[in-house]
């Protein structure tokens, strides 16, 4: 069983950077592991499969501070995302204040850099002043190429030294409620500066699980503080990234640089809704050229859900072949604890992409059937008031 | 009277004469977490030692089971395929695997007794 103890000794790697919240997450028990130059927890004594559980029925909290904040600064609102729309084919116009979207870090080719949360502040003071949150394996590169692509007068800040906790489950809420009278307020996609338990923070009601939820912004020096006022309510468990990656997975969400990377548009990667209709109409964003001709005639392969019929899952890397011949590969791949079988979504020719089609999966030699089925596996549970 | 010996990749076999049972570690059973997937070998497939006969999936990853001696598979523990999580309850018990001869008895030499498999782990 080679890989098997994947964690070691990782803890006193000095290359791996740590979260404010790595001490607290390996006194709670995390098994950490390098993630994206990080060492991260992977799980807890539970288990994945109870961490996922767990956060379907009640309440998960996640360290997830190794994603990048920042934020882009110009004039007055309209300033900077003007800036933003030259980059993203999101309607970040229509952004009322204390609103978030999804949205996508395009190429010139309309290749999907990276996916991205936008957010307008609540604030009247913070006019002009959008945060951007992405994932931690590209910022690097995310935050070079917004910078190299801002005009003058438009300047990105990052907030290395802020932490951000995702709170997610059914049971979320009634966590919040009795620490932050401004959360029950919030419907999906809100945001606004506000205090849990006294500490300032920043908080938007949304997450990546399908549940539910928030994501907290907190100074790092307050985050361990934070995190254990949160876990004081029984509800509330740390969860590691594993389940993290099953519970998006069941809800059909992407995971960027393996769901999509700048070799896939929005509309190869079932991402057309990220490209609205005011967007579309003025063709003004990167690669609107190539996209709106996808739009119109259609693209080669596309991202679908699938379903493995019998019990083997299908990883990442995984072939689809129908018929003897390769028509796609497994782009995520595992098994749902709330599904309870394997699930998994990838690429397939664009005319085998309805739900139902049967396909093949190629694992370890042997063709298992499998269909292309509907996302998200599994319903989301998002509070839209 | 059988004799339990394990592997340095965690497996376990307990050999009686000619025949050795075989399965994973209750350690490795552990360390890999909730197993969700089973992929046994054909009855009758000849294997040589260190080749990989078996899979073995957790929610997050898969690992290959590999035959400890060279043998031929002679049973596969057929209830793991709709009972997987029988691993986790009874990873050197009822969680074992597949079954196979040792046709050359001098490939359990280098195997570690239950007390070196003890002290392996602890490293």
């Amino acid at each position: 069983m080679p890989g098997l103890l994947l964690s070691g000794h990782i803890m006193t790697d000095d290359n791996l950077q740590r979260t404010p919240l790595a001490g607290l997450m390996e006194e709670l028990g995390g098994k950490m592991v390098p993630f994206a130059g990080y060492a991260m927890p992977v799980q807890f004594t539970p288990g994945i499969m109870a961490e996922h559980n767990w956060t379907r029925e009640n309440c998960g909290l996640f360290d997830v501070s190794h994603m990048g904040q920042a934020y882009v600064c110009g004039r007055d609102n309209a300033a900077t995302i003007a800036a933003l729309e030259a980059i993203m084919p999101g309607n970040l116009a229509g952004l009322a204040p204390g609103e978030q979207r999804y949205s996508l870090l395009l190429n010139a080719d309309g290749g999907i850099l990276d996916d991205l949360m936008v957010t307008r502040s609540l604030n009247p003071a913070d006019d002009g002043r959008i945060m951007l949150v992405v994932n931690a394996g590209f910022k690097t590169e995310d935050f070079a190429y917004i910078a190299a692509n801002l005009p003058s007068g438009i300047t990105l800040e990052q907030a290395p030294d802020k932490a951000l906790i995702a709170l997610q489950g059914p049971k979320a809420a009634a966590v919040m409620a009795p620490l932050c009278a401004d959360a029950g307020a919030m419907v999906f996609m809100q945001a606004r500066n506000t205090q849990i338990g006294g500490i300032d923070c920043h908080i938007t009601r949304s997450g990546y699980t399908g549940e539910d939820g928030w994501e907290i912004s907190v100074a790092g020096d307050r985050a361990e503080d934070l995190a254990r006022l949160l876990l004081e309510n029984e509800a509330v468990q740390s969860i590691g990234l594993g389940a993290r990656d099953s519970l998006r997975l069941e809800v059909g969400l992407c995971l960027s640089g393996h769901d999509f990377d700048a070799s896939r548009t929005p509309i190869e990667a079932g991402l057309a809704w990220a490209v609205p209709k005011v967007r579309r109409e003025r063709a003004d964003f990167p690669g609107a050229a190539k996209i709106l001709q996808q739009l119109a005639d259609g693209v080669p392969q596309k991202r679908v859900g699938i379903r493995p019929l019998g019990r083997a899952p299908a990883r990442e890397g995984t072939h689809i072949h129908l018929g003897g011949e390769h028509v796609g590969e497994i782009t995520s791949g595992g098994f749902g604890p709330t599904l309870g079988g394997p699930v998994a979504m990838g690429y397939v020719r664009a005319d085998l992409s309805a739900p139902g089609t049967a396909i093949e999966l190629m694992v370890r030699g042997k063709a298992h059937p499998a269909e292309v089925a509907k996302m998200p596996f599994v319903p989301q549970n998002y509070y839209r008031g | 009277m059988s004799k339990l010996y394990f592997t340095e990749d965690h497996e376990w076999l307990n050999v009686d004469g000619d025949n050795a049972t075989i399965g994973i570690s209750t350690y490795a059973a552990g360390q890999l977490g909730d197993v969700v997937f089973v992929e046994l070998p054909d009855v009758g497939k000849t294997a040589n030692k260190g080749e990989d006969v078996a899979v073995v999936e957790s929610v997050k990853s898969a690992s290959e089971i590999y035959a400890p001696v060279s043998g031929e598979i002679t049973a596969a523990n057929d209830t793991l395929e709709d009972a997987p999580e029988t691993v986790n309850e009874d990873a050197q018990g009822k969680g074992w695997f597949f079954k196979m001869t040792v046709s050359d008895a001098s490939q359990l030499e280098g195997l570690m007794d239950e007390a070196a498999y003890a002290e392996f782990i602890k490293e």
